[in-house]
């Protein structure tokens, strides 16, 4: 399994020049740490013992740098510290912290390598211990790629254990004792005659001592805090309307604004007549920034009611500008000058297929949109050759340097406030509107300028999950699959992305193929194909990435080699399944859905499996269907997480992977027409709600040799388990999403 | 222009149809009311206006006779309401931005019917999206609260 799959661009993912930039800094470089950033702006009595810990005489607070979306990552990462450093968890403050590399996401690139996740040899595993290097050089503070808790899960115990190793070191100074006569518990060093030293009382001489640099962690048998239920440390706030998001951060002076920019997507201004919205009430000023029209105001509704009134003069833009053009392009691109990799080609799939009975079948799936509840937005403020930015983004490394090339401001004095989300699911990872803030705030110095998005511009100025033609060639011998041969087309959403950050990338985009290519299935002939459709509308990362669509196209198509085969689909899976972890999971679905029980008349289950970000997770959904169409009954989803460091939370995040699958499965779909995105607000792309919302049984599994995280792999087989269920239920084997262009929903 | 909200008496200069989530807002800082749609399609500006729910996004702020109770008006973090208790209880929140709106019309539900069936709580509670889908959990948390309501 050591075998690197045949790429057919010039080098890995990331690219030669990462790599290049770790060669030549060479490993040394990569050992010395980056500067603690809490050192820069520490008072009197406060200590700053690790990037992750801050002391002062209040109290102790942990910086959890990830951004908190709704993954309950502050509530893990900050576990992770206190496991470590012995503090009760609802004692301590938790804060996103300041934008710095220091807190770069080493995980991030570790998948890019073109081994399958499932192969944990040493070649695979050597180039994944490689990646971290490039990865702390780009020194990205970036979330995404359900990184957070395997990137953190030793980094934050280390930070937790190195952070109360100096303060033992504190304490025993102060008491001229031995370290070894002393123990810690609940904040607070304990001595051999049982006298308390807070932690906050140490912070001072703490901060003289050098931490530890590699702290002996605790075995997992002595874990207090992690592998158990903990109450979310914003789930008070969060539940009485006092979690601050940026669009309720409020300063004084501050102005409101809104905007608008060309409905094509990148196009041009060429002008616009803002007279009649000049004199509307609560209008301050009507500014330009780089491609739209912004107007400020005395309140957010008078700067919207005043934008609808600005008559515009939009440019064209190159790319195709209906959805049936692009789908054209799609078409267009299975041909070798698009082939962009080949990264599985077992057995000999022509010589296969010549031979055998072959299904011959095409999928879809559109583009959609994030659809955040929170709408973009951001909060700026340039004074005195200082900037400040308040807003909830994954990426705030970028927002300083997006912020010093916009204004010339150094980034020592560029200060990102990173707010808890409502919601991100990838959009976030995006600063656009971070950068118009910016450019807002420049034309009115000394003003804080807060700049919302209607609901409208955020629909249709979204960097949207591609849409993707799937085409699929197989046969079935001895009731199992024997030619599996997908070829997928799609734009690419890391040149998309790296493009508008003009970092560099080179080589396939493995999440064209993501989630096809590295299924753990033995099936003998088996060639997975992927082709890059040139750039045109902007697309961006959309919670799990190619998986979510990869998922529904290859786990369908396992499903019709099923029935073609007269298999059960679940035991055919179980049959060519080839990962331990993934066999059990489809087997406690199995158990935990009672799969192969009889059914009601007019009911039918269909199963799908997806590894996706080194999780396996199966699915189970059963469906009912009768006039009033077709209802969800209920889904049952087990996943292996490799370590389960908070069950219910882990719980959480399935299901919602799950209903945001469902949602998009059922009815999203974004379209274009003249150019401009059709949908523009909840009313015509709409999301799952209450009334459809099905009961969702979860069983977490910890077999996988490495810990994970589960932010994403719930998405990718809701569409494929909803679809196969449709199908067991009516017959009706639908190839295409939304669904709802073939059934309707009850 | 006179609004009471959460008890307290306001005077507004504003245009008429100011929707009150706006007035809410931007002129007197209460935060708790979200701004989702605008077009009172997902709920995250639900308030109640005298006990009844209402989306403030579409809601003219003239139009307002009685008194308005946003979340913050319900309980506070600590002296939580029971609906809010039982939010933290069953751990709902995730990104939380839906959740002032899904607990205010949670409360405006459970005030009407102390006893709902699942057939009611989809009929009232499907005008609030949740896209972080935390349905599974509002669900318990109403059942929850609603049997704390009764036992009084
Ligand atoms: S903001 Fe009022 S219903 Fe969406
Ligand atoms: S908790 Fe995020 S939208 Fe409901």
């Amino acid at each position: 399994m050591g075998r690197a799959a045949k790429i057919t661009r010039r080098t890995l993912l990331v690219g030669s020049a990462a790599i290049a930039g770790g060669v030549i800094f060479g490993y040394w470089k990569y050992k010395q740490p980056y500067n603690n950033p809490l050192l820069a702006n520490l008072k009197d009595g406060e200590a700053s013992l690790t990037p992750y810990v801050r002391i002062d005489q209040q109290g102790i607070t942990i910086i959890t740098p990830r951004a908190e979306m709704g993954q309950g990552v502050h509530t893990t990462l900050a576990a992770l510290v206190a496991e470590e450093l012995d503090v009760d968890l609802a004692a301590i403050n938790v804060e996103h912290g300041p934008a710095s590399s220091a807190y770069f996401n080493s995980a991030l690139l570790e998948e890019g390598v073109p081994f399958k996740p499932t192969d944990h040899g040493r070649m695979a595993e050597g180039v994944r211990e490689f990646m971290r290097v490039p990865a702390k050089f780009l020194g990205l503070q970036l979330t995404g790629g359900s990184t957070s808790v395997p990137d953190g899960f030793v980094k934050m115990r280390t930070a937790g254990a190195a952070a109360r190793q100096t303060l033992l070191m504190a304490a025993a100074t102060k008491l001229n004792v031995e370290v070894a006569s002393l123990r810690t518990h609940d904040g607070a060093v304990i001595s051999a005659d049982g006298s308390v030293l807070p932690y906050t009382e140490l912070a001072s001489v703490a901060a003289d001592i050098e931490p530890p640099a590699e702290p002996e962690l605790k075995p997992r048998s002595e874990w207090r805090l992690l592998g158990k239920s903990l109450p979310r440390v914003d789930v008070v706030a969060k539940s009485t309307g006092t979690a601050e998001y940026a669009i309720d951060v409020e300063l004084p002076g501050m102005v409101y604004a809104t905007i608008r920019r060309n409905p094509r997507l990148g196009g041009s201004m060429n002008g616009y007549d803002a007279s009649a919205a000049e004199k509307m009430t609560g209008v301050k000023k009507i500014v330009e920034f780089t491609d739209g029209v912004a107007v400020v105001a005395t309140n957010t509704w008078y700067a919207i009611k005043a934008a609808d009134a600005i008559e515009f003069d939009w440019g064209k833009v190159e790319y195709p500008s209906s959805t049936a053009e692009i789908y054209a392009q799609f078409e267009a691109c299975f041909d070798d000058k698009y082939e962009d990799s080949q990264a599985r080609d077992d057995g000999d799939i022509e010589a296969a297929l010549i031979e055998a009975d072959v299904l011959d079948v095409e999928y879809r799936a559109p583009f959609l949109a994030h659809a955040t509840m929170e709408p973009m937005n951001a909060v700026a403020l340039l004074q005195d050759g200082r900037l400040d930015i308040w807003a909830g983004n994954q990426f705030p490394t970028q927002v300083k340097i997006d912020g010093e090339t916009l204004t010339g401001i150094e980034q020592d004095n560029i200060h990102v406030h990173t707010t808890y989300m409502g919601g991100g699911f990838g959009r976030r990872a995006e600063i656009d509107f971070v950068r118009q803030a910016i450019e807002i705030a420049q034309q009115m110095p000394g003003t804080p300028v807060k700049l919302t998005w209607t609901r409208e511009e955020d629909m249709t100025h979204d960097v949207y999950r591609p849409a993707a033609i799937a085409r699929f060639r197989g046969a079935v011998a001895d009731g199992k699959p024997s030619a599996f041969d997908l070829r997928l087309a799609t734009l690419s959403v890391v040149e998309s992305q790296m493009g508008r950050y003009d970092l560099p990338v080179g080589g396939p985009d493995l999440s064209i193929v993501q989630s096809a290519w590295e299924q753990p299935y033995a099936i003998p002939n088996y060639r997975v194909t992927g082709y890059r459709v040139p750039a045109m509308l902007p697309v961006g990362f959309w919670r799990s990435v190619g998986a979510s669509q990869n998922g529904f196209f290859h786990e369908s198509m396992i499903d019709e080699l099923a029935y073609a085969a007269e298999a059960d689909p679940l035991e055919m899976r179980l049959a060519i399944v080839s990962h331990e972890p993934s066999r059990k999971v489809i087997e406690a679905v199995a158990d935990l859905s009672s799969w192969g029980a009889p059914l009601p008349a007019g009911h039918g289950r269909g199963v799908a499996f997806v590894y996706s970000f080194g999780v396996p997770v199966a699915e189970v959904i059963e469906v009912a269907s009768s006039d009033a169409g077709i209802r969800i009954v209920k889904v049952w989803v087990a996943a292996d997480v490799g370590t389960a460091l908070d069950p219910r939370n882990i719980e959480a995040q399935l299901q919602s992977g799950v209903n945001f699958g469902l949602a998009a499965a059922m009815q999203g779909e974004i379209t274009l027409e003249d150019g401009k995105v059709q949908q523009t607000n909840f009313h015509n792309y709409d999301s799952i709600r209450m009334n459809q919302a099905p009961p969702i049984e979860v069983r977490v599994l910890e077999n996988g040799a490495k810990i994970r995280g589960v932010g994403e792999p719930g998405t990718p087989p809701a569409a494929a388990a909803l679809a196969n269920a449709i199908f067991a239920a009516t017959g009706e084997r639908i190839r295409e999403l939304p669904l709802n262009k073939h059934v309707r929903f009850a | 222009m006179k609004l009471k909200v959460n008890g307290t008496d306001y005077e507004l200069e504003v245009q008429p149809d100011m929707p009150l989530l706006w007035a809410l807002r931007d002129e007197l800082n209460i935060k708790g009311p979200k701004f989702g749609c605008g077009i009172a399609m997902c709920g995250a500006c639900t308030v109640h206006i005298n006990g009844r729910p209402v989306r403030s996004c579409s809601f003219p702020v003239s139009a307002v006779s009685g008194e308005v109770t946003t979340i913050e008006g319900l309980g506070t973090p600590d002296a939580m309401h029971a609906v809010q208790e039982a939010w933290v209880e069953h751990q709902v929140a995730q990104c939380g931005y839906c959740q002032s709106g899904q607990i205010m019309s949670a409360t405006a539900l459970l005030n009407q019917k102390p006893d709902p069936t699942d057939a009611e709580i989809d009929q009232f509670m499907s005008g609030n999206l949740c896209r972080c889908g935390t349905y599974p959990r509002i669900r318990a948390a109403i059942k929850a609260a609603s049997s704390r309501l009764q036992e009084g």
